[in-house]
């Protein structure tokens, strides 16, 4: 059993999907563009529900970075959703657009590579996600706890927008149960 | 446009970037933001004069049409323009889709071609020879994508897409002249001026 298996089964806890999507909307956080990931599809369809949000799928993770720098720029607030290899591809897009514009670009990576990984590419490009946030000096918090969820998430985007500041939310498979391997 | 246009029988004129890019800014009256690509293109979008509604990306390469899709999400009302270079849109041609998909009726993208990775030493794209960018836009879904076929058909097509309800891209075929002006590589500055322009922003 999971941890998030754990809480589902309590049936007063919200899921960590829901807590997300309302910690976004409470901070009007309307723009979410993604790069699909399996783990976050309960998150992406829940989103795509809800009128508030304007929601869709890009090709690249370093596209949707541009869009939501765009539209912060035109007064929107947005975050990014992709997985742990999706980072991978924006080392170039973090250093040349959002640290020197000051965006607070707000991202949501699920956690790949790690606690039960099956693909050995997904465990090493993995390795290479924190080095390149501590490279750049970006903030980044690890979320593995159900009860540190809304928290954590809610005051990071306060903080990206107060400080101008990019911010990195990664969920654990502790926190989200990952993703494994069925078959 | 022309589906079997190749490289060798267009017939569309070579144009001039900068020329270009002031007879787009001329045209312009109502604050429309315009996003300028990196290098050459956001130089002579600088040359052609700064205005407080211009974003200049200064990295990034590939990006001023997604940025450009940001914005017109964000402002529906106002019309914005995005020029980049042929090379900078092969780094990102599923941003077409993306955009064919969404169907802003505020977004205008302008394709500065040349063939070449000019700033770098002029060496030609893998696209140069063999690939037609509107026959790709039109792929991608972007309909009303047209090769400009001179500077008066790229002022008509300007005029077109100021008032349109679809995406617009316009090809231009352009020369291989270095931009006119250096843009300030000062990017806070950029991004909170622009933000003063498209009025999200009160200068301190």
């Amino acid at each position: 059993m999971t941890a998030a298996d754990g809480h589902a089964a309590s049936q007063t806890e919200r899921s960590w999907h829901e807590i997300v999507l309302q910690t976004l909307k409470r901070n009007e956080v309307r723009l979410v563009p993604y790069v699909p990931d399996r783990v976050l599809t309960a998150l992406i369809r829940s989103l795509h529900a809800d009128p508030f949000f304007t929601t869709f799928a890009t090709a690249r993770e370093e596209e949707a970075v541009g869009i939501v720098s765009g539209a912060w720029m035109g007064g929107t607030r947005g975050a990014v959703l992709m997985q742990t290899s999706g980072f991978a591809t924006l080392a170039n897009v973090l250093a040349s657009l959002v640290m020197p514009c000051q965006i607070p670009l707000v991202m949501v990576v699920s956690e790949r590579g790690t606690l039960g990984e099956f693909n050995y590419g997904q465990s090493l490009v993995c390795r290479t996600m924190r080095p390149v946030l501590d490279s750049l000096a970006m903030e980044h918090h690890t979320i593995t706890r159900l009860d540190e969820l809304e928290f954590t998430v809610d005051r990071s985007i306060k903080q990206a927008v107060t400080t101008q500041a990019a911010v990195a939310l990664i969920l654990s498979p502790l926190l989200t149960g990952g993703k494994v391997f069925d078959k | 446009m022309n589906a079997s246009a190749t490289p060798t029988n267009r017939n569309t004129k070579v144009m001039n970037r900068f020329d270009v890019t002031s007879r787009l800014v001329n045209r312009l009256k109502h604050e429309e933001a315009v996003i300028g690509g990196i290098g050459n293109t956001n130089f002579d979008l600088w040359a052609a004069g700064h205005r407080p509604q211009n974003f200049y990306m200064l990295g990034s390469m590939g990006l001023a049409f997604p940025i450009a899709l940001g914005v017109a999400l964000a402002q529906p009302e106002r019309r914005v323009f995005a020029l980049e270079g042929d090379g900078s849109l092969l780094m990102q041609l599923g941003c077409l889709s993306t955009i064919a998909a969404l169907k802003p009726k505020n977004l205008v993208m302008v394709v500065m071609d040349n063939g070449l990775y000019q700033i770098t030493g002029s060496q030609p794209t893998p696209a140069s020879a063999v690939a037609d960018i509107v026959a790709i836009a039109i792929a991608s879904g972007l309909a009303d994508s047209t090769w400009a076929a001179d500077e008066e058909d790229f002022e008509r097509l300007v005029d077109q897409a100021l008032s349109a309800t679809v995406p617009i891209l316009i090809g231009v075929r352009i020369d291989d002249k270095p931009g006119v002006g250096i843009t300030r590589r000062d990017p806070v500055q950029i991004r909170e001026r622009f933000m003063t322009g498209l009025g999200v922003r009160q200068a301190l």
